[in-house]
């Protein structure tokens, strides 16, 4: 606890006041922090669900769009075909249920080991700005099913289409509550410039993300 | 990290003539300038979001004490464990007792500027401890035994070729010569790493005090990995990276990842509260943050203070001209650039870095590209001030400019010696008017071109005809 009360009254001498906050102040600062002001947005004279997709491109994600969840299957096999990816992999237990096996694809309900080539996940929400997936950990939202595998499926609801940042946090306030273990903003494939300034995409992360938006 | 930025006029006059890093720096200035413009573009209101980022920033340095134990008890409350380390050293030594703790073997690390500040990596490999570095520039730095040069891009200053030389001899494969194949046998050897590493060590990009999180922004996805994959996680961070809310961050990422590499975002942005839950497949059992002061206090009590406001994204040494030329080994020192010109000095002291406040043009490019506002060149120039009041300057300098000072408030005398070394440069230049060498002190001037000699008559006298002429004119 040394060095932590050190620590403190060094920052309260440096700002010149060796008291420490007064409970007002401590009050009025708490009382900022409940606000959740935002700061000044950028213009967003856009549609949301227009404007996911069409970044999701810029962050070269690939984009596909269906009008109900039960054509998923067959949506994610003609993805992995024509791309020649394998057809196995790991999904989110949501997707648990879909016809995987009439659409000839082979999903397994767990965490990745590691191995796993394909992972398909959903997302807390999708946000438009920039083509970003809004991903929670949790018991039923493993973190590694979009971290592992070389290609990253997600599913977005169109009606979780946000337009910034600053709205994905006010859904998971309002809807959760407490911020679980990780929030993981995914925009596009893993990728690098390190070498020389040139972009290379797959380093540790996934080489390939597919959004499908779902309708409903 | 050792500090040899005493070295910096010779280390420098090096890298000037080194053909090799005169490529790779051309390449990265050309690639990050532009693409940094390009993407502030996208903001109708990039001036007013960084006006109001700078005051963000101020905010957490005025109200700091109250902001880390707001963060300090929400970090706390979701499980996290914390810990309060004063000096570089303590760092090391906390990371190491926990390494041994949970009888640690294996350790990757995502990347970490405080954790070069500390040396970290070599602490730890002198415990016993087996450290990876992962982030791909971080992971060709360390093979190669070297030191980043650029904060955000830490082999930026090594070519294609080196790393296939790098990885053929270390990784002992077929040395390949494509870029993305390198990349990819990088990934190929650190997966299993990943797998089986017993501890995480990340650092932060902020702290948010509204819900106790870490935050780190990455690209290639070794940070998620970090944090996610091994057993116990630790996270090093800077007092000063204290944001008060999620909003905050948000509005301030608008600006990082623009200003950094150009990016509207990055790929990754992962916020870490606490360790895995209970009913939780993956993540940590234990999530350890190291809050840090080393020297972070001095700084804040001090009129280098607006320096605090840093966010790491390099934007001022991708804009400076002298760091274009001479790239970041130079600087001796963890961070290179405008920046590192002041944090250096305040970190390390004056003494120790005595020639890096004097490595600016004061163009003020770097200013103008600050996302946070920080008034780069007013605190090199205060720092120059310094170096002159507290006698740090050398010797010569110091009585070069005392005598100076003796003349020049001493006008008949200073009229006469004026007079004098016009007469004697003007013979020197002889029937060209050109000195092929000035005298010691000056002669540096001279190695590359000529200086024009007097023409015989000093200002003073060309200023008194001029006036004489101007009254003659007007009467």
């Amino acid at each position: 606890m040394n060095a932590r009360e050190n620590i403190l009254k060094r920052i309260r001498a440096a700002n010149g006041k060796q008291g420490g906050a007064t409970t007002q102040e401590r009050e009025a600062i708490v009382a900022r922090l409940r606000a959740h002001t935002r700061g000044p947005l950028p213009s967003m004279n856009w549609d949301p669900l227009p404007r996911f997709k069409e970044r999701c491109i810029v962050m070269m994600s690939t984009v596909d769009q269906v009008d109900s969840r039960t054509q998923l299957p067959q949506a994610i096999a003609k993805y992995l075909r024509e791309n020649s990816l394998p057809v196995r992999g790991i999904c989110w237990p949501e997707f648990a249920d879909l016809g995987w096996a009439a659409a000839g694809l082979e999903f397994e309900a767990r965490p990745s080991g590691g191995d796993d080539k394909v992972g398909v996940t959903g997302a807390f929400c999708a946000i438009a700005e920039n083509g970003t997936l809004m991903l929670l950990s949790g018991e039923h939202t493993h973190a590694t099913t979009s971290l592992l595998p070389e290609t990253h499926i997600a599913v977005v609801p169109a009606s979780r289409v946000v337009r910034a940042m600053e709205d994905g946090w006010d859904l998971l306030r309002n809807e959760r509550g407490d911020m679980p273990r990780q929030v993981n903003f995914v925009s596009g494939p893993s990728r690098t410039a390190d070498i020389e300034m040139t972009l290379v995409m797959g380093v540790h992360g996934p080489f390939r993300v597919h959004v499908i938006v779902v309708d409903q | 990290m050792q500090i040899t930025s005493q070295d910096f006029k010779r280390v420098s006059s090096l890298k000037l003539a080194d053909p090799k890093l005169q490529k790779a720096m051309g390449n990265a200035k050309g690639k990050l300038v532009v693409t940094r413009a390009k993407s502030i573009l996208e903001l109708d209101n990039f001036e007013e979001i960084r006006e109001a980022a700078a005051r963000i920033r101020d905010f957490g340095m005025q109200y700091m004490d109250v902001l880390l134990e707001e963060w300090e008890r929400n970090a706390t409350a979701a499980g996290t464990i914390v810990h309060w380390v004063e000096s570089p050293a303590e760092v090391n030594a906390k990371v190491i007792e926990i390494a041994r703790r949970h009888k640690v073997r294996k350790i990757i690390k995502s990347k970490s500027m405080l954790g070069e500040e500390t040396d970290l990596n070599h602490a730890l490999e002198q415990a016993g401890l087996d450290v990876r570095e992962t982030d791909l520039g971080e992971y060709i730095i360390q093979q190669s035994g070297e030191t980043p040069s650029h904060i955000i891009a830490p082999a930026v200053h090594k070519s294609k070729d080196d790393v296939a030389d790098l990885f053929a001899e270390k990784h002992r494969r077929r040395r390949l010569t494509d870029i993305a194949a390198l990349t990819h046998e990088a990934r190929e050897i650190l997966r299993p790493h990943f797998l089986d590493a017993d501890m995480g060590i990340s650092g932060a990009n902020f702290i948010v005090a509204e819900t106790g999180s870490t935050m780190i922004v990455t690209n290639e996805g070794n940070g998620r990995m970090t944090t996610t994959m091994p057993r116990v996680h630790v996270a090093i961070t800077g007092i000063e990276k204290i944001i008060p809310t999620l909003e905050d961050v948000s509005m301030i990422l608008r600006l990082l990842t623009r200003s950094a590499t150009g990016q509207s975002i990055s790929n990754y942005l992962s916020f870490t509260t606490g360790p895995k839950r209970d009913a939780d497949k993956d993540g940590p059992a234990e999530f350890h943050v190291i809050i840090v002061d080393a020297g972070r206090t001095k700084v804040l009590g001090s009129d280098m203070r607006e320096a605090l406001r840093c966010i790491r994204c390099g934007a001022c040494m991708n804009h400076c001209p002298v760091y274009q030329n001479i790239g970041g080994h130079a600087y001796g020192w963890v961070y290179p650039g405008p920046i590192g010109s002041i944090l250096t000095p305040a970190y390390v002291g004056l003494e120790n870095a005595i020639d890096l406040p004097n490595a600016a043009t004061l163009c003020n490019q770097c200013g103008v590209v600050c996302p946070v506002k920080i008034p780069l060149p007013d605190l090199m120039r205060r720092l120059r001030e310094k170096q002159v009041e507290r006698g740090l300057r050398p010797w010569r300098e110091r009585a070069g400019l005392r005598m100076w000072a003796w003349a020049a408030t001493r006008p008949g005398i200073y009229a006469l010696l004026a007079r004098i070394g016009a007469r004697i440069g003007r013979l020197a230049g002889g029937r060209t008017g050109l000195l092929k060498k000035l005298p010691p002190g000056a002669s540096g001037w001279t190695d590359g071109r000529d200086f024009p000699a007097p023409t015989g008559q000093t200002f003073r006298d060309l200023y008194a005809k001029r006036t004489d002429a101007g009254r003659g004119g007007r009467a």
